[in-house]
């Protein structure tokens, strides 16, 4: 029978939990690396029992952390993140320029085609990657060529927290930075260029034309077309139908267009699922109420998920890189928050169970389908 | 051989329960021993001070014979007691985040 494994990164430490098919028993394993801040983990599609962490802490730094036997045991790997050259410089807050330091990996996206090529975004933003198995990490300088010298960090730091692989056309690489936007690549990863044509920041962002300094949250897409993509913007949930060169607003009967996370069902392309946060200024959910939002449409009509979920008193996050689907004939779908519950569905989102209650703070979930 | 103590996460991630007996050849100062440390356990290269400028990470701080010596220049020699191994050279997460 199949099984399904979360890899859940907290505040303190990772977590795993694992499940046969049926997804009703779960067992917890960890912390793992406990106390240490584990931004992201993610398996290779390739060999699911490579995974690949990002630890880190304010004390001592970034380390990246590879298991070769599905997170039972994990050997450290190469940190050395150098930026490509003189890093040059970045806006600031006070609209001077910075220099670009590096600060911490936020997510890490393995290849689809090869276990020892990873993609690693970081703060301050810049694409890195891999091809030995994370021994050593080289800059994808390109990025920040696209007009990087006008990005400027916002609250939570200028980070690359999305990178999206094109699995029908290699050469196609979508990634996504805080207060920056979204940029593609159609060589590789050699060069990109900004993709924001569409979005409307009107409070932040006064220029209507500005080509870069949209906040953007997450972008997602389903494999069988990748050229359709989704956004959770800081404001507005979006969609492009042309691999970013235009994007929609798609937010329509959402309580609220803010939040973080954005993902598709495995199977039905137009179906999304956003997670509606009351407000920049009030991370948690509308009313006090957890719910999650499904379109069956690909946007503009949303019903509300709310079966299993608290309805009251819940003052919770959910953060962009904290929701995942699995790939099992009905499709399951995670959520972790920031009071260190897992929330899994085994039917699309009809309803919920949470499958851990008392984590530290979520900051990412991602499943693996196992065989 | 001297003694270092390194903070909990630092001995977790070093694989060491205890303290770590260091042989320094030559002077014992703050750079001669993190020099030795991160030979012998390279998995610590980063984490006590940069990689790429050699600075004591912000929240890092050294102690000798119970002196806080973070801020001496890093090829000062440490207290003769430190270098006989008498008294550990202590490496501490320093207080955070309330």
């Amino acid at each position: 029978m199949s099984g399904i494994r979360l890899l859940v990164g907290t505040r303190k430490g990772a977590f795993i939990l694992t499940a046969d098919g049926k997804r009703s028993q779960w067992e917890i394993s960890g912390p793992h690396f406990a106390g240490w801040e584990i931004y992201h983990l993610k398996g290779s599609p390739v060999n699911p029992d490579r995974i690949y962490a990002s630890q880190s802490t304010g004390w001592f730094g970034q380390l990246i952390q590879r298991s070769e036997d599905g997170g039972k045991t994990w050997e450290p790997m190469g940190k050395d993140f150098v930026y490509e050259g003189t890093p040059g410089t970045h806006q600031w807050y006070d609209g001077t320029q910075h220099p670009w330091e590096f600060k911490r990996v936020w997510h890490l996206e393995p290849s689809l085609t090869d276990p020892d090529t990873v993609y690693a975004g970081v703060e301050d933003a810049g694409l890195f990657r891999t091809t030995d198995g994370a021994k050593s990490w080289q800059e994808l300088p390109g990025l920040r060529s696209a007009k990087g010298k006008l990005w400027q960090p916002g609250a939570g730091g200028m980070c690359l927290h999305t990178i999206l692989l094109d699995p029908v056309n290699p050469e196609r690489i979508f990634v996504a930075i805080s207060a920056a936007g979204a940029f593609r690549s159609d060589d590789g990863g050699q060069t990109f260029r900004p993709i924001n044509r569409g979005l409307k920041s009107p409070y932040e962002l006064p220029d209507p034309d500005a080509e870069v300094g949209h906040c953007v949250h997450r972008i997602a897409l389903h494999p069988s077309r990748p050229e359709v993509l989704y956004m959770q913007k800081h404001w507005d949930v979006m969609r492009s139908d042309n691999a970013g060169d235009l994007w929609t607003e798609v937010s329509d009967n959402l309580p609220s267009d803010f939040g973080f996370p954005i993902d598709v069902h495995a199977h039905e392309p137009e179906t999304i699922y956003v997670v509606p946060i009351k407000s920049d200024s009030e991370h948690f959910p509308p009313d006090g109420k957890l719910r999650v939002y499904r379109s069956r449409t690909g946007g503009n009509q949303w019903e509300a998920l709310t079966k299993g979920l608290p309805q009251e008193d819940c003052y919770v996050n959910v953060l962009r890189d904290a929701m995942a689907v699995d790939s099992l004939d009905e499709c399951g779908i995670y959520f972790g928050t920031t009071g260190g519950q897992v929330y899994a569905s085994a039917d699309a989102g009809d309803s919920w169970k949470a499958v851990a209650r008392d984590l530290p703070a979520v900051l990412s979930v991602e499943v693996q389908t196992l065989p | 051989m001297i003694r270092v103590v390194l903070p909990v996460h630092l001995r977790n991630l070093a694989r060491v329960s205890d303290e770590v007996p260091l042989a320094i050849a030559g002077v014992v100062s703050v750079r001669s021993v993190l020099d030795a440390l991160e030979a012998r356990y390279p998995v610590l290269r980063g984490t006590i001070r940069d990689q790429t400028t050699g600075k004591r990470r912000p929240l890092v701080r050294f102690f000798a014979c119970g002196e806080d010596v973070s801020h001496e220049v890093p090829d000062a020699p440490l207290p003769e007691p430190v270098a006989q191994g008498a008294e550990p050279f202590c490496i501490i997460g320093a207080m955070a985040g309330g």
